[in-house]
Parts: structure tokens; sequence; C-alpha cells
């Protein structure tokens, strides 16, 4: 057996390469689930195809004691259940590194590689010998590799039968197969390896005010803490699930339980057209209301996202970005919509938007979202994306102030209007530049006509240039002031630090690993995670006091680049890009390695004295 | 389309409703529209209509896209909140409006551009939710802003201005309808208020998304020789088959219902509409009867007008998701936020 890799306690990766369809997301859960359960941090990347069933998905697991969970690139130890993609699997692995594959058939010899250790386990012989269902024998082949992972890693069993207690508490049969598989896995890499391997798990305790979950749900748990009553949506990878949860949820907290009735209404829509035709028309009626989509989603709901912008209606998208453009790549992750969603719609508007960076902050801008919405009488996007939607994370608990109340802004109730002698929509407007609404069916004298058609400042059709320019230019002061009222930036400084790392929403932990690595390589630089648009003030500054601010997104044109550099002062050439847009999550080593893709930058010149 | 505001000088013998307001409290800023354009015939109904209904203007919503047609909720009911969206958008406005309020009356207000073309797919998927509102599609065959195109409603073999035919088959919301399930479907004509007033008020009633189509003509684009949607032509072409009359719901009045030879038919509210059949076999609640009544009349080239179907025993949106029987925007946000403990037992099962 090989010893070139060094013994590494809760610091290492596993990729598990699995045929789709088949069962293995159970099985590669069940061990992400264990590793969190026993207080390491631990991250778990699923990498999955837009198919149904029979194509290659990956799912990748990484420990790290010192909290960098970002996407690890080099990997110790590959499961290759998937012969499609054994070649490029075998590859991957690192030097000294380990591949686990299922030795009920020899191993074809291109694919053998003389600085790694093969551990054949046979995963198919031992699961048809145990068990007689065709579709149980596929299934089980997975929960027995788990069995040989949790041998070689020494993953704590008895957290394991314990989840599959919980999981399999009402279904005593598919418990028993589970722990058989899980036995017949475990006991052969006991028998025929040395385990554990050289790296391997010990217990700490870093999780135990953590959870684990992932930023769809957290955000339609959100929506249901922020009062949503209307729900309107079309299904679309990966944002799917932001509804398939809320509805769960509703099902769970919104059924009255004096009444039975639903005190929530979730619409699907024909198409994103009406999805956010039904949030607007709903806004306009008083209800807190959203739509979860994707960026063709965006690309359909842009007319009506011009007319909730000019008629000053609410509106909350949430938009969990995949890969663009076109159909692109609607299971893997990117930063696309940025500036489709700053800016959509034609004619001159601008959108208020969130960028959370993990689940938890999900569920904080969810609701957030709509407290701006309806304070800002206009339409909100929460930019999340495909890898902090679907995939698990490990966040703080999330916490809730039972004194929380919904800002539902400037609506005139009944004895407002009555005071009222002649309610006038777009006047009135308070110090940020906000008019007062008022809702239909409370009284006549509030009544107005909404339009998306050329208005003066009280509501009136017009065609003359002063009124229509006295009322978009309001409403570009309201977008204004909206920047003290988004999350501000997280800003954290190195000693002497004269570079800047910029980056926004799921790069976070990426950026951090990084910012803690290149010190190796001579370079402090200060951190800001943007997490809001229009940009605060604090952002401004940050670029400014920072002679070189690398920017580090996902997407191929630099699109939160391109926001800064149109929405702030900073000098162009201030601003760098670091952009990892292929669609899989972004690793530290992308973040480092882009940096010094710019050449022409005497990163020694930036350098901290210290390091010189 | 600068709004005009009509001069409120009330003339004393006006009749007022249940709510002591007179018909003149139904009115909306002065039409822009073409002088003798039908749409205004068609406000001019929906005014008599809701005042007769002693409809409170506060608790209607107006809703409609772009068009002609949709320009004319600022014609009607001034105490009322009305929505001018965007093309072809108006039923999914108007089904979020009605999701979050189930308490208001909404009428929507569009045209064969607005319905059967940019919007068909939305209209469809209104009929199939059985949204509770009045639909009227105010049906012009023609472009009117835009100066003069077909539109999907055309009539194969009628000439536009110009003098071009249309060649491709007519969308008929009527027969579209039917296919798609609706539960209300009436055609009527703008010239002929006597009818299309009870059409109207039996819509507001109706428990789900009533359709209305009118043939209203166009008077600038669409009013000439060789036009299907010209004033002439309508009239020479109208099949009227049902006399509605629709009652209000009032225990006196239900007590003298039941003459001969008319369909009764109570709606959810508890309303009355009374059909008198002028083919005596035509039977308003029967789909199938209806569909090949209309197919061969339709054929004939006849504008078959009349509440022509009706179904009240569709439940509609709210009634299909058992919402509760007020708005969902009022409901308390204390009965909305399971609150912080219940958060962090839930997340024991994050763990």
């Amino acid at each position: 057996m090989h010893q070139l890799l060094r013994t590494r306690v809760n610091d290492f990766a596993v990729k598990l390469a699995n045929v789709n369809g088949t069962g293995s997301a159970s099985a590669n859960g069940l061990l992400m689930q264990a590793i969190f359960r026993m207080g390491i941090p631990v991250s778990g990347k699923n990498l999955f195809p837009s198919n149904i069933q029979g194509l290659p998905t990956w799912y990748e697991i990484r420990v790290n004691k010192d909290g960098h969970t970002a996407r690890a690139l080099d990997y110790d130890l590959i499961v290759a259940m998937n012969s499609q993609t054994y070649a490029r699997d075998v590859r991957e692995v690192r030097e000294g590194g380990y591949i686990l594959y299922d030795s009920s058939w020899p191993l074809d010899k291109s694919l053998i590689r003389d600085d790694v250790t093969y551990l054949g386990v046979p995963l198919a012989q031992l699961c048809n010998d145990h068990f007689k269902d065709p579709r149980e024998r596929i299934l089980m082949k997975n929960i027995a590799y788990a069995g040989a992972m949790i041998a070689a890693i020494d993953v704590d069993m008895e957290i394991v039968t314990q989840l599959l207690d919980e999981k399999f508490s009402k279904k005593k049969a598919l418990r028993e197969s589970n722990l058989t598989a899980l036995k017949l896995g475990y006991d052969y890499a006991k028998q025929n390896f040395q385990c554990p391997l050289p790296f391997y798990l010990e217990k700490m305790d870093t999780t135990a005010d953590k959870i684990l979950i992932d930023g769809n749900t957290a955000t339609a748990l959100g929506c249901v803490y922020a009062g949503v009553t209307v729900a309107a949506w079309y299904p679309i990878t990966p944002s799917t699930s932001v509804m398939d949860a809320f509805r769960a949820f509703c099902d769970q907290y919104r059924r009255d339980p004096e009444t039975g009735k639903n005190n929530c209404l979730i619409l699907q829509a024909e198409d994103e057209l009406a999805a956010i035709g039904m949030v607007i028309g709903a806004a306009w009626n008083g209800a807190r209301s959203f739509t979860s989509t994707s960026g063709p989603g965006i690309s359909l709901m842009g007319e009506l996202l011009g007319l909730a912008y000019y008629a000053e209606i609410p509106a909350v998208i949430m938009d969990i970005q995949r890969v663009g453009p076109s159909t692109g790549m609607p299971t893997r992750t990117q930063q696309g919509d940025i500036m489709a969603c700053a800016y959509a719609s034609h004619g001159d508007t601008k959108h208020i938007l969130l960028f959370p960076s993990n689940p938890a902050e999900c569920f904080e801008f969810a609701v957030k979202s709509f407290d701006l919405a309806e304070r800002f009488q206009t339409p909100v996007f929460m930019l999340s994306d495909l890898d902090i939607g679907m995939n698990d994370w490990v966040v703080p608990r999330l916490t809730w102030d039972d004194a929380y109340r919904p800002d539902r802004g400037r609506v005139l109730d009944l004895s407002e209007i009555e005071k009222l002698s002649k309610f006038l929509r777009y006047t009135n407007e308070d110090e940020n530049h906000i008019a007062s609404r008022t809702l239909p069916g409370v009284h006549s004298k509030g009544a107005f006509f909404t339009r998306g058609s050329g208005h003066n400042k009280f509501g009136a059709y017009t065609e003359m240039p002063d009124e229509y320019q006295d009322v978009v230019e309001r409403l570009l002061r309201k977008h204004k002031a909206a920047a003290k009222f988004v999350p501000p930036a997280i800003i954290q400084k190195r000693d002497g630090a004269r570079v800047g790392i910029v980056t926004l929403g799921g790069c976070d932990p990426a950026v951090r690993e990084a910012i803690e690595l290149l010190p190796q390589h001579g370079i402090d630089a200060d951190f800001m995670r943007i997490r809001g648009f229009p940009f605060g003030e604090e952002v401004e500054a940050f670029l400014n006091a920072h002679e070189i601010n690398f920017i580090v997104e996902q997407n191929r044109d630099a699109q939160l680049r391109s926001l800064l550099t149109l929405e702030t002062g900073v000098a162009k050439e201030k601003l760098r890009s670091v952009l990892a847009f292929g669609g899989f999550p972004l690793s530290a080593k992308n973040v480092i390695d882009g940096i010094f893709e710019h050449a022409d930058i005497n990163l020694g010149e930036l350098t901290n004295a210290i390091h010189r | 389309m600068p709004s005009i505001a009509k001069p409120v000088a009330i003339h004393p013998s006006l009749h007022k409703n249940d709510l002591g307001l007179t018909v003149r409290d139904y009115e909306g800023t002065m039409s822009t529209l073409c002088a003798g354009c039908g749409h205004d015939s068609v406000t001019a109904a929906i005014i008599r209509a809701l005042w007769e209904l002693s409809t409170p203007p506060h608790m209607l919503a107006k809703m409609s896209g772009i068009g002609c047609s949709s320009k004319t909720p600022t014609y009607f009911v001034s105490g009322a909140h009305g929505f001018n969206s965007a093309h072809g958008r108006m039923a999914p406005i108007a089904t979020g409006a009605n999701a979050a309020n189930r308490e208001l009356t909404y009428i929507g207000i569009s045209g064969d551009g607005d319905s059967l073309s940019i919007g068909l797919g939305h209209m469809c998927h209104a009929i199939r939710r059985n949204v509770k509102m009045l639909y009227i599609i105010e049906n012009n065959g023609v472009y009117g802003l835009t100066k003069g195109q077909f539109s999907a409603s055309a009539d194969v073999g009628s000439k536009s201005k110009r003098g071009e035919p249309n060649r491709m088959a007519p969308i008929d919301s009527v027969s579209l309808g039917l296919s798609l399930g609706a539960t209300f479907i009436a055609r009527s004509f703008s010239g002929d208020k006597e009818q299309l007033v009870p059409i109207l008020k039996a819509g507001l009633a109706h428990r789900g998304f009533a359709i209305v189509d009118v043939i209203s003509p166009c008077v600038t684009f669409n009013d000439h020789v060789g036009s299907t949607k010209s004033y002439l032509y309508t009239r020479q072409h109208t099949r009227r088959i049902t006399e509605s009359d629709f009652v209000p719901p009032a225990d006196e009045i239900l007590a003298t219902i039941g003459n001969t030879g008319t369909t009764t038919v109570t709606m959810h509210d508890g309303s009355v509409v009374r059909f008198t059949a002028v083919p005596k076999d035509y039977d308003p609640t029967n789909r199938q009867r209806v569909t090949s009544y209309l197919q061969e009349h339709q054929g004939q080239g006849e504008v078959v007008t009349g509440l022509l179907y009706l179904d009240e025993s569709v439940p509609d949106l709210h009634e299909m998701s058992n919402s509760p029987d007020g708005a969902l925007s009022k409901i308390p946000y204390e009965k909305l936020c399971p609150g912080a403990a219940e958060l962090a037992k839930l997340q024991e099962e994050y763990r």
C-alpha cells in the first residue's frame, strides 16, 4: 500500500462518482450528515446532470477542521461507481490517493495508475448474494459503498445507525436492509484494507449550534416567516425546490387550526410571465407575494418587472441562478443574472438586489426582501444560485425575533384616506422619495388608476416631458435611497493589506480560504463581500482604499465588476476580474490562480512589507 | 389619451340605487376613444349593470391589458381602483389580485388582440382556474391603436380597410371557452344594450370565470363593407338565441320565478338568471348541445348572441384551493408567522 500521504485528520476531500437515478443521493447524504453530526466542518456538493436517470453524477464531500468548506479541487479518495466516467475519475484523484471501485468486474488496464491505491470492493456481488429484488440490489449497492467508506475514513458507526433509525423509524424493513448493506461494505473493507486510511475523521465540537440545510429550503422558510400569502411560480431548475419546500411548510404552518383552510395560495402559473403577473396583482392588492425562478424566467418576466418598477408595486423574485445563456446548463451554478436583474426591463429601470452567500442568509434576506419591496414599492430580487440553493450547507442555526413585524411601507389605512381631500398617488414623497399608496377595497376616495403608461405625479396619464421626467427622476432618487437599507457589505481587513478582494454570494467560503492562503504567496488582502444593490457608501470607500481590487465572481462578463464600474465613481483600472464560470462551485484554487493570471500587475510591489 | 374629467353636476331626477348612488356615481373620466366606438357602449352597459347591482365602487377592481379596450376602465367607476397593466397580461394580474383578496368584484376588460393573440395562453389558464371575475372581450377583429392590422378574431374573407382579405381561420373565444371548460360564456353586441346589461349582471354574479365576448365595431378601422365586425354586418347576421334576465338575491323576487317557457339558473350568490331560449330546444346548461348548436349556426355565418352557456357547479380558484372565506391579504401577521419557538423546534430536523 502506498504511504505517500501523511496522516491527516479531518482535512480531506472525497468524490463519489455515480449514475443518476440509482439512489446514490441517499447514501451520499447519509455520509455527509454523519460527518456533520460528528461535529466536523463539512460541505457536500452535488454535481448532477439535467437528467432523471442514467447520466453521470458526482457528489463531493470535503471535511476541513479549520472550517474551509468551499469546493476542493484535490480529491484524496474517489469512489468510482460509474464505469462511464472511470477514466476521468481515475485521473482526478491526487497522487498517493485512493480509488474505491466495484471489483465485481475487473478494472480495465488503462485505468490503472501506479501512484494511487485501489480499493476493490465486490459491491454488486455482495448485494446480489444478499438481496433478491433487482431494484433493491441496485439501491443497496450504494449503501454498501457507504459502509466501506465508513470503515475507510472512520465515520462514527453509532451516529450512522442513529441516522438510519431516525430515517426509517416507520419503515423497519428498509432500516434492516440498509443496515445489512452497510455492514456488507463495512466488514469487507475492515477485513481487506488497512482501515482507516491515512486520512480519517475524528469527532470535533464545531457543529452543535449549527444546522445542515440547503438554501432553497431556507428561502422558503423565510417566505413563510415573512408572512407571504400568495406565491406564483413556473417550475424551473434549480428554483423548483423553493416552491416545493414552501408548499410543504404551508401544509405544516398555514393550515388554519380552527377552520382547516389554507392561509396561503400557491399558483402554479402557465409560464413565468404569468407568475410575475400574479405576484404583481397580489402585491397591488396588499398581499405579500413572491415568485421563485431562474435566469430564463427572469428574461421572460422582463416586461412586467418594468411595469412593477414604474407603477411602483412591490414584488419579490427569488432568482436561483444557473448557467446561461439560453437553456445553458440547468444543473450547473453561475452568477450570471446580476446585470439582467439590476436593470431588468426596457427603458430606464433599476432594481434592488440582495446577494445571500449561504442558506442562513437566504432565510434572513428572504424576509428582508419583502420589507424592502413593500417599503420601496418596487421589485426586489434575491439572487441565490444552484450551489447555495440545492446543496446542503452547514450554517449557524436560524434565529427569529418574535418582535418582528413586517414593514408594509407607506400604505394609507381607512382613517388616513378619509382625512384626505383627494388622494394623489405619486405625491407626498417622504425622505426616501417614496409616495404613499392605497389598497383596493378600502375607500373610494383612495381609488386611483395604476398604469404602466406615462403618468404624472398625480397618477394621471401624461405624454408631457416635464411631467414624465418628474416621476422617473424621483424613481432614481428612490432607488439611490435604498442603498442605506440593503444589507451592508461585509468587510474584513488585514494589517497593511494594499489589495482588496471583492466578491458576492456563494463565492464567500472560497474567497475567505484564498485570503488565508495568499500570505503564503506573499499577498495580504482585505476582504469585502457585497450583499446588496444599490451599493452602500462602504463599497465605494473600500474600492478606493485599495490600489487594486480583485472582483471574484462566477460569470464570463464580469457582471459585478461592470455594475461597480457603472454605479460607483471608482476608476475601472482599480478593478480586476477573477472569473470562474464553468458551472461548478468555486474553489480557493480558482481564486488564487485567477489572481496570478493578472501578470501585468506587480503583485510583489503590492505585497505587505512583512512578506518582502 | 389625456384623461378628461366630466362635470359633476347631477340632475335631481336621477334615480338612486340601494346604496343611494346615481348612475353618475358609476361613471369615470370622459372617453378618448373615437366617436361612435363600440367600446363606449360597452362601458355604458357596465356602468348600468354595476349601478343596478348596487356594487360599492370601492369594492370593485378594474383590470385591463393594453389596447383601445384596455383604456376603457378609466371611463367607468372612478371610485374603484383600476389597473391598466401590460399587453396580454391582464388575466394573470387579475388572478393574483383575486388570489390576494376574494372580497372584491373583478372586471377585466380586454380586446381581441389582448386576449386572443398576445394573452391567449393566459386567458385559457384563467378559464381553467375558474378565477371569479367578469372577463369582457371587446371584440372588433382589428388592432386599433396600431392602426388597422387584422386580429386573431378576424373572419376568413373579412376585408381590411385597404381591401386585403384575411385568409387565416379566426380564434373564436366562445368555441375556445367551451372546449376549455369555461363555466360562463356569453356573446353580445355593443349595439344591443338591452341584451348586454343582464348578461353583464349575470356574469358579475357568476361563481367563477365569466367570459363575455362583445362584438364591438371599430368605427375607424373595421366598419367598412367587407368587414365581418362592422355595425351593419353584425346587425344583419346576429341571431339572438337567449333572452336573459337577471334577478338579484332577494326572497320576494325569487318567489315570482317559475314562469313557463323559461329556464332559471340559481347563481352561487343566490341570485337567479332567467333564460328564454328563442329556439325552444336550446339549453344553455348542456355543453354538448351548445357546442353543436353554435357550430351549426356559426358555420352559416351567423353571430349567435346571448348567454350561451352556464355552469354554476364548478368551484372557483379559492374553493379549489380551500382558501379562507375572507381576503388572504387581511389575515393578521400573527396568524401567519410560526414564531421563534417553532423555528427552533423545526431545526432539529436539520441536524
